[in-house]
This record gives C-alpha cells, sequence and structure tokens, in this order.
C-alpha cells in the first residue's frame, strides 16, 4: 500500500534528503541535487500558480460591473471577456505595485513576512512531531501580549529591555502550547480541538487585559493597550531604501536553528521519528510523551515570537483585540507549502508576505475585499496537500520524494 | 461475523446511554476525579456560602406567567445553599478519593458538578430571580448547531472519514441561506440552499479524502480556510453592497397539535421552530438507522473494518461518499440555523468555533447519536449559563464568563473522554484490491 499511495498517505516515512537513501544510479551530485530540488519545488510552483488562476476566477465572478458584462454575454462576446481580464489584471497588477513593486513595497513585505516565518516554523516544528498546531493563533496573541506588558510596564535600558520583552514572548507562547502539548501527552486529548479551544481563550484573556490598568492608555476605554517603550522596540534597519526591523533577523536565526534542531540533533531525530511512527519511537525506548510536550512548547514559543517581533517591531507598537490572530491561520499554510521544511518556510513566509502586502492595496486601488488572499491560501494549502490532484490537472507523472506524514487521526 | 462488526460501544437497548466510560477505572483516575470534586466543593462553599452576604433570597421559577399548570417558584436563602451544597459536594469528593465509593466515579463527579452549578446559580442570582425553564429553553435553542455538527461529524466518522470540516460546513450553510432566502424571500428555500451547500462540500471532502487521500485532518482544514475566506469575501463583497440580500427572514416557532399542552414539557420541547423538530428527528432517526437497520451495520462496517465490509461485497467507497454527503448535508442544515434562526443575517465567522465545539460533542458522545445530543446540550448550558450570568450582577469580569464554553469543551476532552474509542478505521484511506 505504501508504495501505492503517493499523497500523504498514513504509513508513509517523512522525506529524507537524497544522502539519507539507498545507494542509486548517480548522474553526479549536482545535477541529482538540482533535479531534487527542481521536484520538490515543481508541485508548490503549480499550486501557486492555479491558486492564483482560481482566485481570479473568484474575483470574476464576484464583480457585479463584470457579472453586467457576462449577462450581455451574446451581444458583446468581446467586451465580457476584455472586463474579466481587467477585473483580475487590475487586481494583481495592484497586489504586485504595493508589495514588490517599490522599495517601501519590498519593506512592508518584509515585515509582513517576519511573523509569518515565525509562526510557519512553529506549525512546520509541530507538524515534524505528528501534531497539527492550528494553535499558533492563540500563542501568538499571548506572546505579544507578555512582550508588551514587558515592553509598556517595565522600566530596563535598551538592550536588556529588548531582550527581556523577547524573552517574555517566547516564554508566554511557549507556555500556553505546552498546555496543548501536557494534555495530549497524558491524556490523548487531540491537539487540534484544544489548541483551537485555547485560541479562543487567548482572544478573551487579552481583552481582559485590555481593559485591565496596567494596558489601558489613560484616557481612553476602547480595546488598545499603550505602546511600547522606545527602549524595548526592535530597532529599523536599511538596506538602501529598504526599511525593516530586527525581527528579520531573528526569524532568520530562529529558522536556522529549528533546521539545525530537527536536522541534526538526536532529539530532532527523536521528534522525527515519534512523528513518523510513534509506535515505533515508543519501541525503540523514545518517550513519545515528552517528544509531544517539547514539540508544543518550542512550536509555542515560536509561534510566541511571531506575536513578539510584531509589537516589538511594527509602528503603533500597541496591542489591539485579536491581535493579529490571523497570522496564526496563514501559518499553516506557509508550513504547508514548505512541506514543514524549516529553510523552505522561509520562502514561503516571503510569498504570503508578498499576499498580505500586496493585499490591502489591491483592496484600496480594486475594491477588492482582503478576503480573497485567505481564499487563494486555502487554494495552495489544498493543491500543496494533494499533490495527486495538481498532477491529473498538468498529466504529471509522479516524481519521487513526495510524500509525508503531517498529522495522526484520532485513534493513534 | 457480526461481533466483529458490532463496534463494542454500540448499546444495548437496556444498558444506560451516559458518557461513562469504564465501569472499574484505575485508582489514580478515581483519586484526581475525587480532588476535583472536592475542589469543587471548597470553591462552592468558600465563594457562594462564606464568601457571600448573608439575608439574600435567591428565587428559582419554574413556569411562564402565562402557563396553565403552574409549578411553584422555589426560594432559598443564597448563602445558606452555597454552605450546604459546599459541604456536601467536599464530602462527595472525599469519599471518592478515599475509596469509599469505588464505582461511577464520572456519575459522582456529575452529581458534584451539578451541585456545584446550582450553588453557583443561587449565589448569582442572590437578591434576585432566575428563570430555570428560559435557562432550559436556551440551552436547547443553543445546543440545535451544536447537536447538528455533531451528527453530521457522526455519519462521517461512523464511515471512517474524519471530518474537521464542520466548521466550514456550518460557516457556508449560513452564508448561502442568508443568499438564497433573502433573494427568494423564502426561508424554506434558504434552508435547502444551505443544505445542499454542505452536501457539495462533504462530497468535496469525500474527494480529497477518499480519491486524493488527502491526510483528512488537512482537508478538512483547507474546507475550513477556504470557507471562511470565500464567505467572508463574499459577504463583503456582495452582501454589503447589497444589503437587501442579507435579510432572509426567520423561521416561526409552531407547536405540535397537542402534545404542546402538555404542562412544562409541552413548553419546552413542542413549541420551537424547525430546528427543534430536525433535531430530535436526527436523534432518533440516527440511532435507529446506525443501529437497527442494514445501511446502518454497513457504514459502520465500513469505519470499522473496511476489508472485511469489502470482503462481504459492501461498496467501502460509495458507502463513505454518500455518508460523507449526508453528514454536509446536516451540517448545513445546521449552518442555515445561524442565519435563520439565532441572528436573522449573516456576519463574518459568525460560527466562531462552533463546529469545533460540535466535533468535542462528537467525541464526548462516544460517536452516538444520544451520546452526542447528551453532549451538545452539556455545552450548550455551559453557553447559557455564561449569558445568564452576564445578565445578573456577579463580579466575575464577562471576558472570563465567554471562555466558559472554551474551557468546558478542553475539561471535557481532556478529562472525561481520554478512554473515548473511535471507529476502528477512522481517519484511514482505503484503496481497494
Amino acid at each position: 500500500m505504501t508504495t501505492t499511495t503517493d499523497a500523504a498517505g498514513a504509513t508513509d516515512p517523512p522525506a529524507e534528503p537524497p544522502t539519507d537513501e539507498a545507494p542509486r544510479p548517480s548522474r553526479g551530485g549536482v545535477v541529482d541535487w538540482l533535479v531534487d530540488v527542481g521536484n520538490s519545488l515543481l508541485i508548490p510552483a503549480l499550486a501557486l500558480i492555479t491558486a492564483l488562476v482560481v482566485g481570479g476566477l473568484v474575483i470574476i465572478f464576484s464583480d457585479p460591473d463584470v457579472l453586467d458584462e457576462w449577462g450581455s454575454f451574446f451581444g458583446d462576446p468581446t467586451g465580457a471577456l476584455q472586463a474579466s481580464w481587467n477585473a483580475v489584471f487590475d487586481a494583481y497588477e495592484a497586489l504586485w505595485r504595493s508589495s514588490l513593486g517599490s522599495a517601501s513595497g519590498i519593506g512592508r513585505t518584509l515585515v509582513e513576512a517576519t511573523p509569518l516565518a515565525l509562526a510557519g516554523l512553529s506549525v512546520a516544528f509541530a507538524f515534524r512531531a505528528g501534531l497539527f498546531n492550528i494553535g499558533a493563533a492563540g500563542q501568538l496573541v499571548i506572546g505579544a501580549t507578555c512582550a508588551g506588558w514587558v515592553g509598556f510596564t517595565w522600566d530596563l535600558a535598551t538592550p536588556l529591555h529588548i531582550t527581556v520583552a523577547v524573552l517574555a514572548g517566547f516564554l508566554g507562547g511557549a507556555a500556553w502550547g505546552g498546555i496543548a502539548g501536557v494534555l495530549k501527552a497524558r491524556t490523548g486529548a487531540h491537539e487540534v480541538i484544544t489548541t483551537i479551544m485555547l485560541n479562543y481563550i487567548s482572544y478573551q484573556l487579552l481583552n481582559y487585559a485590555l481593559r485591565s490598568d496596567a494596558f489601558q492608555p489613560a484616557g481612553r476605554d476602547d480595546l488598545i493597550s499603550r505602546a511600547v517603550a522606545e527602549s524595548a522596540r526592535l530597532p529599523e534597519v536599511s538596506f538602501g531604501d529598504v526599511t525593516v526591523h530586527a525581527g528579520l533577523f531573528i526569524a532568520l536565526a530562529a529558522a536556522v536553528i529549528i533546521w539545525w534542531l530537527l536536522e541534526r540533533s538526536t532529539v530532532g531525530f527523536q521528534l522525527r521519528t515519534v512523528g513518523a511512527n510513534p509506535h515505533a519511537a515508543a519501541y525503540a525506548g523514545m518517550s513519545v510523551a515528552a517528544m509531544y510536550v517539547l514539540a508544543m512548547v518550542v512550536a509555542g514559543g515560536l509561534a510566541g515570537l511571531a506575536g513578539t517581533v510584531n509589537i516589538l517591531g511594527r509602528p503603533s507598537f500597541s496591542l489591539t483585540g485579536g491581535y493579529y490572530a490571523f497570522i496564526g491561520f496563514d501559518a499553516i499554510a506557509v508550513a504547508l507549502l514548505a512541506r514543514a521544511n524549516p529553510i523552505g518556510v522561509l520562502g514561503a513566509a516571503f510569498l504570503f508576505g508578498v499576499l498580505r502586502a500586496g493585499s490591502t492595496g489591491m483592496q484600496a486601488a480594486t475594491s477588492t475585499p482582503v478576503d480573497i488572499i485567505v481564499v487563494i491560501q486555502a487554494l495552495i494549502i489544498l493543491f500543496v496537500a494533494a499533490p495527486a490532484l495538481v498532477r491529473s490537472i498538468y498529466h504529471i507523472k509522479a516524481g519521487r520524494g513526495t510524500s509525508q506524514t503531517f498529522t495522526t487521526s484520532w485513534g493513534a | 461475523m457480526a461481533a466483529t462488526l458490532t463496534p463494542p460501544e454500540a448499546p444495548t437497548p437496556d444498558e444506560p446511554i451516559v458518557p461513562v466510560v469504564d465501569d472499574a477505572p484505575s485508582a489514580r483516575r478515581r483519586i484526581g476525579f475525587g480532588i476535583a470534586t472536592a475542589l469543587l466543593g471548597l470553591v462552592a462553599l468558600v465563594g457562594f456560602g462564606l464568601g457571600s452576604a448573608s439575608g439574600l433570597d435567591a428565587t428559582f421559577v419554574f413556569s411562564r406567567a402565562d402557563d396553565a399548570i403552574r409549578l411553584p417558584d422555589v426560594t432559598v436563602p443564597a448563602r445558606a445553599t452555597g454552605i450546604v451544597l459546599g459541604v456536601v459536594t467536599i464530602v462527595l469528593g472525599a469519599l471518592l478519593a478515599a475509596g469509599v465509593i469505588r464505582r461511577r466515579i464520572y456519575l459522582v463527579f456529575g452529581v458534584g458538578l451539578a451541585l456545584f452549578v446550582i450553588a453557583l446559580l443561587a449565589w448569582a442570582a442572590r437578591g434576585d430571580t432566575i428563570s430555570i425553564i428560559g435557562m432550559v429553553n436556551g440551552t436547547l435553542f443553543r445546543a440545535t448547531p451544536l447537536a447538528l455538527g455533531a451528527f453530521a461529524g457522526l455519519l462521517c466518522e461512523r464511515a471512517g472519514v474524519v471530518n474537521i470540516a464542520i466548521e466550514g460546513m456550518l460557516l457556508t450553510g449560513a452564508f448561502v441561506a442568508a443568499l438564497t432566502a433573502s433573494a427568494a424571500d423564502n426561508t424554506w428555500v434558504g434552508l435547502l440552499c444551505g443544505m445542499a451547500a454542505g452536501a457539495l462540500l462533504g462530497a468535496f471532502l469525500g474527494v480529497l479524502s477518499i480519491k486524493y487521500q488527502v491526510d483528512q485532518i488537512i482537508g478538512g482544514t483547507v474546507i475550513n480556510i477556504f470557507a471562511l475566506g470565500i464567505t467572508s469575501y463574499l459577504g463583503a463583497r456582495i452582501l454589503q453592497e447589497y444589503p437587501d440580500l442579507n435579510q432572509p427572514g426567520s423561521f416561526r416557532p409552531f407547536g405540535i397539535p397537542g402534545l404542546e399542552r402538555l404542562p412544562i414539557v409541552g413548553d419546552v420541547l413542542f413549541d420551537n421552530t424547525i430546528y427543534a423538530y430536525i433535531v430530535f428527528l436526527l436523534v432518533i432517526g440516527l440511532w435507529w438507522g446506525l443501529f437497527r437497520t442494514r445501511w446502518g451495520l454497513r457504514v459502520r462496517a465500513v469505519g470499522e473494518h473496511p476489508r472485511a465490509a469489502d470482503t462481504v461485497g459492501i461498496n467501502v467507497l460509495r458507502t463513505r461518499y454518500r455518508s460523507v454527503m449526508m453528514g454536509g448535508a446536516v451540517a448545513g442544515i445546521g449552518g442555515t440555523w445561524f442565519t435563520l434562526d439565532a441572528t436573522g443575517s449573516f456576519n463574518e465567522n459568525m460560527t466562531a468555533g462552533k463546529g469545533y465545539i460540535a466535533l468535542a460533542a462528537l467525541i464526548f458522545g462516544r460517536w452516538h447519536p444520544v451520546g452526542a445530543f447528551v453532549a451538545a446540550l452539556v455545552f450548550a448550558f455551559s453557553e447559557e449559563l455564561q449569558t445568564r450570568l452576564a445578565l445578573l450582577d456577579t463580579p466575575i469580569p464577562s471576558d472570563f464568563l465567554l471562555m466558559l464554553p472554551y474551557v468546558v469543551t478542553i475539561v471535557v476532552v481532556a478529562g472525561l473522554v481520554g478512554r473515548s474509542r473511535p471507529p476502528a478505521a477512522d481517519g484511514q484511506p482505503y484503496v481497494v484490491e
């Protein structure tokens, strides 16, 4: 059965780098490597293109003016096609213009991509242990709340203040993720349900905090916190005209550390073994429970960092109700598109940063609601998770190294 | 053969259908529940009894003013109630932890929890009145989408397909119902179209999980994210620009002739909108269908041991497709409740996680229609309790009250259903050989 299923079959081991596999006829290291990279990028690329095409169709068939043109299709067929093309072209052109089309746009894209990368690493890390962390949203909210609290109530000198605030954000997220990990390890409560419930609880906790004296700015009673003190803000960094904040480097460092942890450390090996087959891991003497807790603590900490770099790095520097929780759901798309590979997460986060940074400009220019981004993301996940679907659309034969186990069901 | 095809948790008619998992649980579990019960009692004793001002009475109202047969109101002194119930609960917990009570620990815990809730209500309503009949009505009302969502999950998972997409199906049903009922100016059209939309999403989940063998939890998540995105997008694009397309109207409550005149029961059960009756019919229909008909035996066989089912000539894939589509249709109906009964218009992300709570109700209810319905009532009660407490004068911040349903869900999933067993082939793709 394992040889006949090419989707995420329940018994398939995770994709391994080619160096770990049995020797096979080689065409030379570099060529082989390029073919592998090409193969692993093919499906995500096709998934992106297909998602954009379907997203274009949604734009066409929800635009009242374009639909009017289609109403008179038989009188003026080219008019309908022209109007459709214009609607899609204008939307995607505006998206491009306000993301990668200018230096300030690239800066915005990177600022958007930074928390996406950290939250994406969170989901990817949990995936490798066989856990589906839908709770990145809540962990992010708790992380941002902790970091923000340190940021605007403590009084410290600059480098120390930033360090303590970042640490608080990491620990807050780690603790919140750890709850789901402990519940999974001790009672078997499925993490999908517990993390979603913890998300809703975290939003209420944040609302409660925002109403408290410690958070509320003097003279206001709406749901917004004080601004983080200057001494705790992440410094701005400029490359030519492109301006980003130092959170970008936290994200890059986190990706490298997580890659090393997963691929080069003993703990990472145990974690991946538990993810591939918990029964085999237990038989080999590994503690499945400890790995579940560890995976959720680290995943929660990473998501907490995503909230932290936002609150400490993004202008306004204040918490609001449901603070950027959507990043936690974008992160699922990022992790899946990257096939749970830490370095791939960076690329996927950049792509979704483009979509996020561009979507506001798109809404301003063409009145296409930003929610179209969520539709496109869902389609990308769909096509990445169902490679067989993409292959059947484009008539591609199955390649190797495309199967991966992501989650375990209720019973496991 | 029949023995291997019938899941062990399928109850015989005379077996009580309460979520009791194990009759002789481990000592550790018993002591844990005993301590938890005692702690509840302690909170009741200190918080609702000793900590409460003396001399205030709480009045529980059991009937409406216009009822033909009225039950008398019950007035209790709030402080004394808290003290007495708190002490009783502590004693129950101590007996459990000390091993004097060894069996039915979940029942004992449930009794302790019920006493705690009564003490809480007496404390919250001190110097005031609280309408118990109103709470019962509200609980049934709020249980509707949870029960329908849980039934949707039941149909899918009994056939071996994990359905985490209930949330997306509810949301889509709500949106489609608002749009179509407004356009046709007829709530029944909205109900049917919402149901059809749910069935379509069910078919989509089927194609993903059965044909393409996508990881079913990820497939369901895709549907959830897609449903959230597309309903928010179209809501902003269409419903906001044409507000008259978001005025679907709502179903009116109607009484069942004869039954509605029964004292108390008639009021609670037989004077409702169509949704309550759909839920009642589905509880009975699904129980009978799944456990008393050939169709049900086949569905369960496919969910427990698809290979064996295939061997005896059951078409596994077709049975699964049919089940997920039926489940989708039921979830679609549940979605229309939000727009055609609860609020009368569509709002962005208005289901607010109800689909996931429904999933928890399914697990808590041990993949059984009656169990799932009871579980839905428990979750709905926690929601109703939250809104009642928000109306009364309590020092608990409203944000913490709003957490209550979610906290209850976690506690239930973690504490009470650790041993609850899903259908054996749940979530596993089947390859015909």
